[in-house]
């Protein structure tokens, strides 16, 4: 496949992999309540197809905040590790929180970049990754060092236990292919959010 | 014995107080001239978590998962600024009920010298109050701790963000340099 077909021109070398079978190995490797914040659209419909944890929070709209609110729970709370789920559209639309997090270096946020080289929800139209943008290049030269793409899913699995253990910030990044997610989240934003809270004990279950 | 202060606080001492007050404890900001005295306090004082961001929704997006994770927050924005977030308050921070704090400096009226900020000042209101934003234009100082305090206090009770619009009569705001 050439890289126009597959998008993530940078990751030439990497494997072209599956969303959903990336989010579940992600998911499976939390044992320590970690939050997870899905990024609109089929980002957070994975992540909420894979089981719906109260450490969970699906960004319904604001595209381009999975970062960014990631990086407020993790100053928030330091003693959790906080994983954000982001397309490469929405990173795309954010650049700028790339900086942000390397210069507040927090060492319990981990970004995962999930690269299609697609708009995939709006009628799949190409992002700029599928053709020129590197964007773990993008990362490091923002000043994330720890920037990757994953060979494969062995690798993807090494990468993600190594940040659940590592100072961060780190980005993992994995080309994936252009499968619609296997579910739809819930459309409640005041639901959504309050079982977060619960969830990283942000609020008594008892109120 | 020395006399009684009589000097009366500057305005930015007292947001800076009710913040405090209030335990608001993260302070993200799209850098203003007019604010600066406020943002420099902050940064000076080890209470407050304070930081610049690259654009005022990503701001908004830090202060609402503090806020998930159990951290009060505050955004401090230009009023061009506050003409970028609609799309996050609508989406966001209105319908997930996050007790967002906005500071906004007023631009765009009162001896403004810039065409663009004149005009975008005349969408902030209209914004805010089409998404049901509770909002307070804030002109004097003997009003300014009751407003901010309650406000502060109102926003964390019903789950609601609040725009405080710091206006020129307030700050002094920002003149045209000769």
């Amino acid at each position: 496949m050439t890289h126009s077909q597959t998008g993530a021109i940078g990751a030439h070398n990497a494997k072209v992999m599956n969303r959903f079978d990336l989010t579940k190995r992600l998911v499976g490797r939390l044992k320590h309540d970690e939050a997870v914040i899905g990024g609109i659209g089929n980002a957070n419909f994975d992540l909420w197809a894979c089981g719906q944890r109260p450490q969970n929070f699906y960004m319904l709209g604001s595209m381009g905040l999975a970062i960014p609110i990631a990086l407020g729970v993790a100053i928030a709370q330091p003693k959790r590790h906080v994983i954000a789920l982001e397309g490469d559209g929405s990173l795309l639309m954010q650049l700028g929180c790339l900086a942000t997090v390397a210069m507040r270096a927090p060492k319990n946020l981990t970004i995962v970049l999930w690269d299609n080289g697609i708009y995939q929800i709006t009628g799949s139209q190409p992002t700029a990754s599928a053709a020129t943008a590197d964007l773990t290049a993008i990362a490091r030269g923002a000043g994330i060092a720890n920037s990757a793409w994953a060979a494969d899913e062995d690798d993807f699995d090494r990468l993600v236990a190594a940040a659940l253990n590592d100072r961060g910030p780190r980005l993992i990044a994995a080309r994936i292919d252009h499968k619609p997610a296997v579910a739809t989240t819930d459309r409640d934003p005041v639901q959504i959010r309050e079982r977060f809270m619960r969830g990283l004990g942000a609020k008594s279950s008892a109120a | 014995m020395t006399e009684p202060q009589m000097r009366s606080a500057a305005w930015h001492e007292t947001v800076l107080a009710t913040l405090k007050s209030n335990n608001v404890r993260l302070i993200t900001y799209v850098p203003d001239k007019v604010l600066t005295p406020l943002i420099k306090a902050l940064h000076g004082d080890a209470f407050f978590t304070t930081f610049a961001t690259t654009r005022e929704e990503e701001a908004l997006g830090i202060v609402t998962g503090a806020w998930m994770g159990g951290m009060r927050g505050a955004v401090l924005m230009q009023t061009s600024g506050f003409a970028t977030l609609p799309n996050a308050l609508a989406s966001l921070v209105v319908p997930c009920q996050i007790p967002a704090l906005l500071f906004v400096s007023e631009r765009g009226t009162l001896g403004e010298f810039n065409l663009g900020q004149a005009m975008v000042c005349k969408t902030m209101r209209p914004v805010l109050d089409a998404l049901g934003v509770e909002n307070h234009t804030i002109t004097r100082q003997d009003e300014l701790a009751f407003i901010l305090d309650r406000s502060i206090k109102q926003a964390v009770a019903t789950q609601a963000p609040v725009a405080f619009i710091l206006s020129p009569l307030l700050t002094g705001g920002k003149v045209f340099a000769q």
